[in-house]
């Protein structure tokens, strides 16, 4: 068990390679059965328009889980972050065509803490729109 | 109308273990999008050296708040739940969550504030095995647009 990265092979300031995540309404349908959450702002047009909002916008919780991904892609187990925190900051919004929306995440290693481990810190952005802020994961690698 | 601050400090249990299924963690990774065989295959989750299948770091979001709505939702609190959005969210683990773990989770309303003209609702949610073992913390931040007017 455990990372497949190590820490003695990362650096403070260390930039990740950034990925990118299509989301379309498919996934938020997904999302809100497997969650729980069918506020219908995340699969319902008509009454995400009602309510003053552009479109059906993504569950902050899939754009947040999308950073998790993210980041145990990287580290190489689940299991490897101990902590992750985010705020959101603006929402994804997902058009129904057959594209949706890009979530673009990236992070860098902000500092080096001891027993192996890293703080991450992620940006994720849709459109011109940053999603998440203050988004940290602390990682525990090899 | 400002939310009622007598509400701080109260706690609410969630009134049965949640049972943490092999499929349910499989149904997540499926929603979020991650093919990860680690939340899907025990097969290949022993081979990574775990017992069992493990969960996302944002699973616990399945269940958290189970607790919490008892609060949340009386009436007394005074929250418009059509103006709330989700503000920040944390999660910080003692272990992993795997399937078949059976788990406990105690939401306490920790702080309320106001910033500008809205409510923010700090709920953090303990979670235990029902062996009492620390697992896990919640930190969820709910905003209400406009509540604090």
């Amino acid at each position: 068990m455990g990372a497949t990265i190590k820490w003695d092979e990362v650096e403070q300031g260390q930039e990740l390679p950034a990925a990118e995540y299509q989301v379309q309404r498919v996934n938020l349908v997904m999302y809100a059965g497997a969650s729980g959450d069918f506020n219908p702002i995340h699969w319902n047009e008509r009454f995400a328009k009602s309510v003053g909002l552009p479109d059906v916008i993504a569950h902050g919780m899939y754009t947040m889980a999308q950073g998790g991904r993210y980041v145990t892609d990287w580290a190489g187990d689940p299991a490897a972050v101990v902590d992750y925190g985010v705020r959101f900051s603006s929402m994804v919004v997902v058009p129904d065509d057959d594209n949706g929306a890009t979530i673009s995440v990236s992070g860098i290693i902000e500092e080096k803490l001891p027993d192996k481990r890293v703080i991450v810190v992620l940006t994720a952005r849709s459109g011109d729109a940053r999603v998440l802020s203050k988004a940290r994961a602390v990682v525990q690698l090899a | 109308m400002a939310l009622n601050r007598d509400f701080i400090g109260r706690a609410y249990s969630s009134p049965t273990p949640y049972e943490v299924s092999r499929l349910k963690i499989k149904e997540f990774a499926a929603a979020i999008g991650d093919a990860n065989p680690i939340y899907r295959d025990a097969e290949a989750a022993k081979a990574a050296g775990h017992p069992d299948v493990v969960a996302p770091p944002t699973f616990p979001i399945v269940f958290a708040l189970a607790g919490a709505g008892e609060g949340l939702n009386d009436p007394e609190f005074g929250l418009d739940w059509s103006m709330v959005v989700h503000g920040e969210q944390r999660f910080t683990y003692d272990r992993p969550i795997y399937a078949g773990d059976q788990l406990l989770c105690t939401s306490t309303i920790s702080e309320i504030r106001s910033v500008g003209r809205n409510e923010f609702v700090t709920v953090r949610g303990d979670v235990t095995t029902v062996d009492g073992e620390p697992v896990c913390t919640s930190f969820n931040v709910i905003v209400e647009r406009g509540g604090a007017k």
